[in-house]
């Protein structure tokens, strides 16, 4: 007897959600990325509009000034849908763990002089609590926000906010030997410190901030472009200047975060600039304001935590800010000075 | 093996969803490879070089992408291999 061995193939009828398919021009394979975020937040048939805002609907473009023709223009340039960003997440938080159990067991942090510590105490531990903050403001951006494409991101940038308050709580851990005062001296410190308050109120004043992607814009571009920079670039190089590079090690990430996040959120301000000179507009005048706002609010911690370099370190910091706005299309820098 | 034959360089990968980007990449970076899909393979043959560009891939995956993780995917190939960090190319070594 004679076997044949045949292949069958069935090829599938569609490749693809007809929404995503529309979006595509055609009926293509598409990415995990695109079937996860397009067209996904409702649009239609809300019974009730909220109690809380009768005057506008559950959803609503109205919630903030700038306009868009297609609110799933906000790609994210990672393409991060829940799976990828769990688990790209995932992989970091392992090398995180590694590096501070490295720290932790040979007692790197925690063999600093007294004086050595409270400084780095003052330096980072309250800034758990901006970091606190910009992970509301980012939920505030998700629940009003537009668009599954913006929201999304933003949500995975709450978490990741919330995750870097953690690791700044850490490093606070590692400073104390795991008592905990450290956090305690650095919530009295954000309370009550002159060199805090100003960011503490700048970070206030974002938390009451209705339009929402004003807030994206004071948040995610403005604050984090100046302060990240100045804390886990500049201060991270003299503190291992001083005492090696055991901080180093507990901030590697925090680096290699904003780098990544800068990368999309570039992308959504470029996107709405983009869309008409409305929009630019805005964009420059709160770019204007906030960066002006922020650098007075950064004064006096720099002051504090650099001495006489203070100015020197905000001048360099401002200045790559500039560039980096200006590399999006935007040109609001004459009239910040 | 005559001359027809020998001209061609193909690489065959599996498909998913690892592959679809890099499969992608290769179509757009060589316009005259030809795509054959078949039941869980995907091979394409291209005359006489083929290339797998990182930065395209890159540019469609939205990450940093390491030419070697084409290996997790990978069926077959032939030709000559020529790899860097920034491609990956198959062709015929002619004397």
């Amino acid at each position: 007897m004679q076997v044949d061995i045949k292949t069958t193939s069935v090829t599938q009828l569609r490749n693809t959600f007809s929404h995503v398919a529309r979006r595509l021009g055609s009926d293509k394979a598409a990415s995990r990325y695109q079937e996860a975020t397009f067209d996904l937040q409702s649009t239609a048939n809300f019974h009730y509009r909220p109690l809380w805002q009768p005057e506008l609907a559950l959803y609503d473009i109205r919630r903030t000034q700038i306009e868009m023709k297609d609110w799933y223009a906000f790609r994210d340039p990672r393409q991060y849908y829940y799976g990828s960003y769990t688990m790209a997440r995932a992989r970091q938080q392992e090398v995180v763990e590694k590096n501070i159990e490295f720290v932790e067991k040979r007692g790197l942090l925690r063999d600093l002089s007294e004086m050595q510590r409270s400084a780095l105490i003052f330096a980072l531990v309250p800034l758990r609590h901006v970091e606190w903050g910009a992970n509301l403001n980012n939920c505030y951006i998700t629940a009003y926000g537009y668009g599954t494409a913006i929201t999304q991101a933003t949500m995975f940038h709450a978490m990741d906010r919330l995750g870097l308050a953690q690791y700044l709580s850490r490093i606070g851990l590692q400073l104390d030997g795991n008592r905990g005062d450290s956090l305690a001296k650095g919530h009295v410190l954000w309370l009550e410190h002159a060199a805090w308050q100003d960011l503490r109120r700048l970070v206030e004043r974002l938390m009451v901030t209705k339009d929402w992607f004003e807030l994206f814009v004071a948040q995610n571009l403005v604050l984090d472009g100046l302060l990240h920079p100045l804390i886990f670039q500049h201060h991270e190089r003299r503190v291992s200047a001083e005492h090696g590079p055991a901080l180093s090690l507990l901030t590697e990430f925090m680096t290699n975060w904003f780098n990544e996040s800068a990368r999309w959120v570039d992308a959504t301000i470029k996107t709405a600039a983009a869309e008409s000179p409305a929009n630019e507009a805005l964009l420059c005048g709160w770019i204007v304001d906030y960066r002006k706002a922020a650098n007075e609010a950064l004064a006096p911690y720099a002051s504090a935590a650099f001495g006489h370099d203070a100015d020197t370190a905000l001048a360099q910091i401002d200045a790559a800010f500039e560039t980096r706005v200006a590399k999006l299309g935007l040109e609001p820098a004459d009239e910040a000075v | 093996m005559n001359d027809a034959t020998q001209d061609f360089v193909f690489i065959a990968l599996q498909t998913n969803d690892d592959t679809r980007s890099i499969i992608e990449a290769i179509a757009n970076d060589n316009p005259n490879a030809q795509i054959n899909r078949y039941p869980a393979m995907v091979k394409i043959d291209a005359p006489g070089r083929l290339v797998v560009r990182r930065s395209s891939v890159e540019e469609l995956i939205g990450r940093a992408f390491d030419l070697r993780e084409l290996h997790v995917n990978l069926i077959s190939l032939s030709g000559n291999i020529d790899e860097s960090d920034d491609e990956f190319v198959l062709h015929w070594n002619k004397n």
